[in-house]
């Protein structure tokens, strides 16, 4: 009541000149609370008195609302729009636009809409925007239409494709009018010939408009009438379980509900009578025999329901049908969508396999970037560098350090891949010199001191970065997704860990083919003693090698990074993996490590098609298939033969 | 033994009940501190550690306990869950704690809940959790899942209209139990079994590109989709930045986690993520006096670029609870502490007031928060106090228990059978 | 049995067993149950599990040390131990409070109720209340006992026949195991694994029917329990590693194939070090456990394996009493450091709390060890002896 002559008193102050059923305050503030609170639910009758109301500033109001621009001041109710005013906000009047003063924002309260407020609001503007000369109101309208399709929008699209200057943007009016018609047109040929348009895209809005069509209910009855569009006739046993069929009878009433242990259980424990159930003394009734027994007793005697019986249940199933039926009654129009859903659920299955594809192919290129500069080391030396992981951490924290002095992304990843290469090149070689080089004939070992060495970087890297993980962030133009349909799409990052693996195998196969160094590598893992009469030394190829497989791991950390995460612990992550990718390959050998990463990739996409809703299982299955692959192939994929192959 | 204890106590609660009001204490009040502080979790815990100390300095500041000073004693079980029970019998029987806040993940909990038992200690957990669980020992301070995960869903539900649900998660009890009740919940309100698709995944997994894929893959037959994620850590950043990748606004597939908040969000370039959602019962960007103080304390020790977030905020009404119970009660002793807890009020930093309850959990706003562009959360949702529940009213077999330690004396009553069905927790 | 001469051909077992013998009375006298009080319980289980930890040690100095095989996945048979008897205990102590509340019920429970209760109990917590099938036998201690000896052993014999029979050798095996020991984590990390998933199995102190026995007496009696498990295992690894047997095991290690070619079938022999430790490392873990509380599968990440392998080679290969000495050196520095027991050192601009430091610090000391010390704490022992010997 205080309010109403509150509000009353406002309007009279601040707008005499106009009546007050005729601005938005006022409209506004006959709701005032589903304006200032506003939920999915109630925010319909706001719209609809806004859209009657026919007043100038709706548009305006309706977006700026949407974008959270619009406050209410706490002692009045009253809605204002505002401007920043170093510490104060200055009020706008949301009729006139004009300056009511400044105020604290605590005599304020941003009004926030939910994302279910916005969309109602979104599809409310669309009849302000759709025409509208700005392209970005236009595409948000086509947006609006296109998450939340109904009847009455088909018209209103249609008025509005003609005069759509932009080509891109006219095509998409026309594909939305076109999937609008599918289900809205008023006569059976306009549907069925949209429907027929639609036929081949596979897009997922596509499918969700044949889908909506073809929704079906279902039905148990004694016979099936002729009334319904019926899809299916389900066939006990096979389509629907016998119980679910009696439960879906009870859910008709064509049957009664049977008896449940825990009925039984309650029935007994009433009817107990000194000590004795039906003349059965409780400390009998331990068994579901001894129980139903009783029970059945006391229904003979009418002190409970009968239960029903499993053939009783049966033949109950046996007379009845059970059928799904389309809740669209026009049987041409649901038979047409059937034809181009089927039609396109087989590109679907094609598509989804390409992509599946792709998910493999981007996995095994971050497997193989992960480990190829384990199998270098592993190949050429015969060292199991259990650091590997750590050097790939700190390649990526090198790349995080970088973004902190290099804001610009693009120039800090351009910085950051030589610098993480440096960095680790430099602290392989430096492991070489200091620990490695003493272990050469006892490989065991070499594997627990890089284990040490790999526990100490780990923790320095929790003291001097801390635990929370750091952001590393890709530029702008490695954003988004190459989507060649709404079925096969692929991060562009992913893309560029592909490219700058082959870029890595392409790079380290010339290094071997065709370079000094790689010769006197070849030389050094064939027969390292010959070769250091041949006058190789092997003690600065041995380095060498160590560093460039470091060097490696640092790049792979930076990719990693930028895809996934930094944290300390994201070496141990991959070294596992690593150590299994290089041994299915087959060791010394970069054809091996990328038929182990391939393998790998795929096996593990594979495993996890066939089991969606557990990735864990996958890892290890995958793993559990690795141990036996090595048992039958004890040299991996590609296995080096002849002396090079050592015992 | 227990002899000898009963003895102690007693000696102890004579001692402090002659002489309530001793200005110079002897025998300093010890809180025990049980976070990681090394190891996997020591990315989340470390940050509670900090807030422990901080409110201890903070009541120091304000004259202690009782009149006594109290000190922490810090312990690291570094992630490692049969250290928790060492660390947390050391604290009670070496170092002899009145009180002990620690724990994040349930199974450090489930660890330490026998040793706590058999001591009689006070463990406060400041966790959001799967709840299915009461122990006379533990307050638990964090969201049960009718406090965060049923309200969101409903938010799903009633204001995004969203028909078909991904339950995504990480894959370990918190999420399985929270999904369980969820699917239990969303079949009761009439979404069918094939709409709810559940995924797990392992701690810290980064290859989201397949799961992502088969998300949007669920709109195909044209109801609006929506995940709930219980996605833990680190995996959050492949996630968030695949979904970001893959061009999905919250407007087409909102996102809402349980398990993000602020200082998850630090890790990440949040542009893209704008407007997807996460439930709490705290943000940082909850306008009110008291919370605008604590986060000025906290970033005065701890430096401007740190943030808060839900748990802290469980400590700080746990820690002040306990406080004001001690001070009712003029003693530390468990058994009375206890009995001062019940109905114990204090004011939330969201604005209201947390009460704590007989079944040991707190009755506190449930908030749904959107994701802004500078890695905090807008708030758009914010209901009154919801009271905690032990035992989810969505599970058929714990929706006939109830927890009611000051009258019934008991955290696991079956309401229909009428009879106390343990004492002690299932572990 | 043993040879007459065995003892007395191995003195230094004699003064193991002495020194553990000590050991032990010497803590069962300071204990807080039978004794002045001045160890608390908590250490008391730190010591008991500090002898098991020992008990796998001189099992993987046994595969590693005398046999050459550097297996990186012992503690998965630790852990499959600790799992078998885990399940009895779980099942037991939840039988007795289920057979309880349930009997205040009006009407008797059946068989089939009770058994669905438990469950209800036990998995529960990961959304499910039937029973797995390798939950067969965990109403029988005896039969989950004889699982504790088994399951280890029988997953170590086709693991090892498999890799054996291929002639997978050297790092290959190593990562084998550890695929092995991954493999299996993962596996018991899923909720449906039958096994609680990442909660474990829990609450594993409470022995059933020992309900009012304080866990200050349950600590003793484990530690007992471990002590003598501990000096039975040392003595039937010193068995095992004297004599022809030891010769050919130590053979293998330093140079397989000539052993081969002497006509000896190498992959028997391995096969049974690998098998024989296994069950070894099976029944520590069963020990351990109990003492512990609780076990899930982080506890056979492939990490843990690893320390091990570092225990050993710090505290000496190839010498017995070298892995009891690393293993119980290490992991009570461990917790010495990580527990705060060791002061803070200020060097002015930066303090070192050892906390942070402790894993860099052992780390570096690891590849100290192997770089100039490779024979371990135990090669000092060694050293000292030959000095004596020699004078």
């Amino acid at each position: 009541m205080l309010r109403t002559i509150l509000i009353i008193l406002a309007v009279c102050v601040t707008a005499p000149h106009t009546s007050a059923a005729q601005d938005l305050q006022s409209l506004l503030q006959s709701h005032q609370r589903l304006v200032a609170k506003p939920s999915a639910k109630t925010v319909g009758v706001v719209l609809d008195d806004l859209a009657s109301s026919g007043l100038s500033g709706t548009a305006d109001f309706l977006e700026k609302w949407r974008n959270k621009d619009l406050w209410v001041r706490k002692e009045d109710g009253r809605f204002f729009y505002t401007a920043m005013a170093e510490a104060q906000l200055t009020l706008l009047d949301i009729d006139t636009g004009q300056v009511v003063g400044t105020t604290s924002k605590k005599h304020l309260k941003q009004i926030r809409p939910n994302g279910g407020v916005r969309k109602a609001i979104a599809s409310a503007l669309v009849q302000f925007q759709l025409n509208d000369p700005d392209i970005t109101r236009r595409k948000a309208a086509v947006d609006a239409i296109a998450r939340a399709m109904t009847a009455d929008q088909l018209a209103p699209l249609e008025a509005a494709i003609d005069n759509e200057a932009d080509a891109d943007l006219k095509a998409q009016k026309m594909r939305l009018a076109v999937m609008l018609r599918a289900s809205f047109a008023p006569t059976t040929e306009a549907r069925l010939a949209a429907i027929t348009a639609l036929s081949d895209d596979i897009s997922v809005d596509t499918r969700a408009v044949l889908n909506q069509i073809l929704t079906t209910k279902r039905h148990a009855a004694v016979s099936i009438p002729s009334d319904l569009n019926v899809a299916t006739q389900l066939m006990v046993g096979k389509d629907i379980s016998s119980l679910d069929a009696y439960a879906m009878l009870v859910d008709a009433n064509l049957a009664q509900p049977r008896v449940k242990a825990s009925d039984i259980v309650s029935v007994l424990s009433a009817n107990i009578e000194n000590g004795r159930v039906a003349g059965t003394p409780v400390r009998l009734l331990d068994t579901i025999e001894a129980r139903e027994k009783a029970y059945d007793s006391l229904a003979a005697a009418g002190a409970a329901p009968t239960r029903i019986t499993d053939a009783a249940a049966q033949r109950l199933i046996e007379t009845h049908v059970f059928f799904d039926s389309y809740s669209e009654s026009d049987i041409r129009v649901t038979a047409a969508a059937k034809l181009a859903l089927d039609g396109i659920e087989t590109r679907v299955a094609i598509s989804h396999a390409a992509d599946l594809t792709l998910d493999a192919l981007s996995l095994a290129s971050i497997y193989f970037l992960a480990a190829i500069g384990l199998a270098v080391t592993f190949g050429v030396m015969g060292v199991i560098n259990m650091a590997h992981g750590e050097f790939i951490m700190m390649g990526a924290y090198t790349g995080y350090v970088v973004q902190l002095f290099v804001p610009n992304y693009t120039l800090s990843i351009i910085v950051a891949l030589p610098l993480a290469f440096a960095v680790t090149f430099a602290a392989g070689v430096a492991l070489e010199r200091l620990v490695i080089r003493w272990l050469y004939h006892r490989p065991l070992e070499t594997l627990l001191a890089t284990f040490g060495i790999s526990i100490a970087l780990q923790q320095l890297a929790k003291n001097i970065f801390g635990t929370q993980a750091r952001p590393l962030t890709s530029p702008a133009w490695l954003d988004g997704a190459w989507v060649i349909n709404d079925v096969i799409a692929i991060s562009y990052i992913r893309i560029a860990i592909f490219v700058l693996a082959i870029i890595f195998l392409s790079l380290i196969v010339w290094i071997l083919r065709k370079t000094r160094l790689g010769l006197e590598m070849r030389a050094v893992t064939q027969n390292p003693g010959m070769a250091a009469s041949m006058g190789i030394n092997p003690d600065r190829i041995n380095m060498l090698t160590f560093g460039l497989g470091s060097g490696i791991a640092g790049i792979a950390g930076v990719a990693i990074g930028l895809y996934a995460k930094v944290t300390s612990e994201m070496g141990a992550d991959y070294i596992v993996q690593s150590f299994m990718t290089v041994v299915v390959g087959g060791v010394g050998n970069v054809w091996g490590t990328l038929a182990g990463a391939t393998m790998i990739g795929f096996l593990q996409k594979g495993i996890e098609w066939f089991n969606p809703s557990n990735t864990l299982a996958a890892q290890t299955y995958m793993i559990l298939f690795i141990i036996l692959f090595i048992q039958f192939r004890p040299k991996g994929i590609v296995a080096l033969r002849g002396r090079a192959a050592g015992d | 033994m227990n002899f000898k204890r009963l003895l102690c106590a007693a000696s102890t609660f004579a001692i402090m009940s002659a002489a309530p009001a001793l200005a110079d204490c002897e025998d300093p009040v010890k809180v025990g501190v049980l976070h990681s502080l090394s190891g996997t979790m020591a990315i989340s815990e470390t940050t509670l550690k900090d807030t422990m100390l901080l409110l201890i300095e903070e009541q120091n500041a304000k004259g202690g306990v009782l009149g006594c000073e109290i000190e922490a004693v810090v312990v690291d079980p570094a992630s490692d869950w049969p250290l928790f029970a060492e660390k947390a019998r050391e604290l009670l029987t070496v170092h002899e704690v009145d009180v002990i806040f620690g724990n994040w993940t349930s199974v450090s909990r489930k660890s330490v809940l026998p040793v706590i038992e058999e001591l009689n200690g006070l463990l406060f957990y400041p966790v959001q959790y799967e709840g299915e669980e009461s122990s006379k020992n533990v307050f638990y301070t964090g969201a049960a899942p009718n406090q965060q995960a049923i309200p969101a869903t409903d938010y799903y539900l009633d204001e995004l209209g969203v028909e078909k649900f991904a339950l995504l998660g990480t894959d370990y009890v918190y999420p399985r139990t929270t999904n369980n009740i969820l699917e239990s919940y969303l079949k009761s309100k009439g979404i069918a079994e094939e709409d709810i698709f559940v995924n797990y995944t392992p701690f810290g997994h980064s290859d989201w590109a397949t799961i992502v894929a088969d998300v949007v893959a669920l709109g195909e037959d044209g109801k609006q989709v929506g995940v709930i994620s219980t996605i833990n850590g680190d995996a959050n950043i492949g996630f968030y930045k695949e979904l970001a990748a893959a061009g999905i606004s919250a407007d087409d597939i909102p996102v809402v986690a349980f398990s993000v908040g602020e200082e998850e969000l630090s890790g990440l370039d949040t542009t893209n993520l704008v407007g997807h959602l996460a439930a709490w019962n705290y943000f940082q960007s909850a306008e009110s006096d008291a919370n605008d103080a604590w986060i000025e304390a906290w970033k005065a020790k701890m430096g401007e670029e740190r943030v808060t977030n839900d748990p802290m905020e469980a400590h700080y009404i746990g820690f002040n609870m306990w406080i004001n119970s001690v001070t009712s009660a003029q003693t530390t002793e468990v058994d009375a502490v206890r009995a001062a807890m019940y109905g114990q009020e204090f004011p939330n930093l969201t604005g209201g007031t947390a009460v704590m309850l007989p079944n040991h959990h707190l009755a506190k706003p449930v908030l749904i928060g959107e994701i802004t562009e500078d890695g905090q959360f807008d708030i758009i949702s914010q209901t009154s106090e919801v009271p905690g529940d032990a035992w989810t009213d969505f599970l058929p077999e714990s929706a006939v228990l109830v927890s009611d330690w000051k009258d019934l004396g008991c955290g696991m009553y079956n309401t229909e059978t009428k009879t106390c069905i343990q004492l002690t927790s299932n572990y | 049995m043993m040879k007459p001469g065995f003892l007395s051909q191995n003195q230094s077992v004699l003064w193991f067993l002495a020194t553990l013998g000590m050991f032990t009375l010497g803590v069962t006298a300071l204990a807080e149950a039978t004794g002045t009080g001045a160890l608390s319980t908590s250490f008391v289980k730190t010591l008991g599990k500090t002898l098991c930890l020992c008990l796998i040690a001189i099992a993987m100095d046994v595969v590693w040390g005398y046999c050459g095989i550097l297996s990186l996945g012992h503690f998965a048979f630790f852990g499959i131990g600790g799992y078998a008897i885990g399940m009895w205990l779980m099942y037991a102590r939840t039988e007795s409070i289920v057979s309880e509340s349930l009997s205040a019920a009006v009407i008797p429970p059946t068989d089939q109720e009770i058994v669905e209760a438990i469950g209800t109990q036990i998995f529960g917590v990961v959304g499910s209340s039937d029973f797995p099938v390798i939950w067969a036998f965990a109403d029988s201690l005896g039969l989950q006992l004889l699982m504790v000896i088994l399951v280890p052993g029988l997953m170590a014999l086709v693991f090892g026949w498999l890799a054996f029979r291929s002639r997978v050798t050297g790092v290959y095996l190593s990562i084998l195991t550890q695929a092995m020991t991954l493999a299996l984590s993962l596996y018991l990390f899923q909720n449906d694994s039958g096994l609680r998933g990442n909660n474990g199995l829990s609450g594993l102190q409470n022995i059933p029917g020992f309900d009012a026995t304080p866990q200050s007496m349950i600590s003793i009696a484990f530690f007992w329990a471990s002590a003598l498990a501990l000096g039975l295992g040392y003595l039937l690894f010193a068995f095992v590693t004297s004599g022809k047997m030891g010769s050919v095991v130590r053979g293998i290690r330093d140079d397989e194939a000539r052993v081969r070619f002497l006509g000896y079938h190498v992959e028997s022999y391995k096969l049974f070090i690998f098998t024989l430790t296994a069950i070894i490392a099976g029944i520590a873990g069963a020990l351990y456990y109990p003492q512990a509380g609780i076990i899930n599968p982080a506890e056979i990440a492939p990490i843990a394996s690893i320390y091990l392998a570092v225990w050993v080679a710090i505290g000496g290969r190839g010498r017995l009493y070298g892995a009891v000495i690393g293993a119980a050196f290490v992991s009570l520095l461990s917790s010495w450091f990580t527990g705060g027991g060791a002061p803070d050192i200020s060097l002015g601009v930066y303090t070192i709390h050892w906390t942070d430091w402790w894993l860099v610090l052992l780390g570096l000391s690891f590849v100290a060890v192997t770089l100039f010390a490779p024979k371990g704490i135990g090669g000092l022992f060694d050293l000292l002896i030959r000095k004596e010997g020699s004078r």
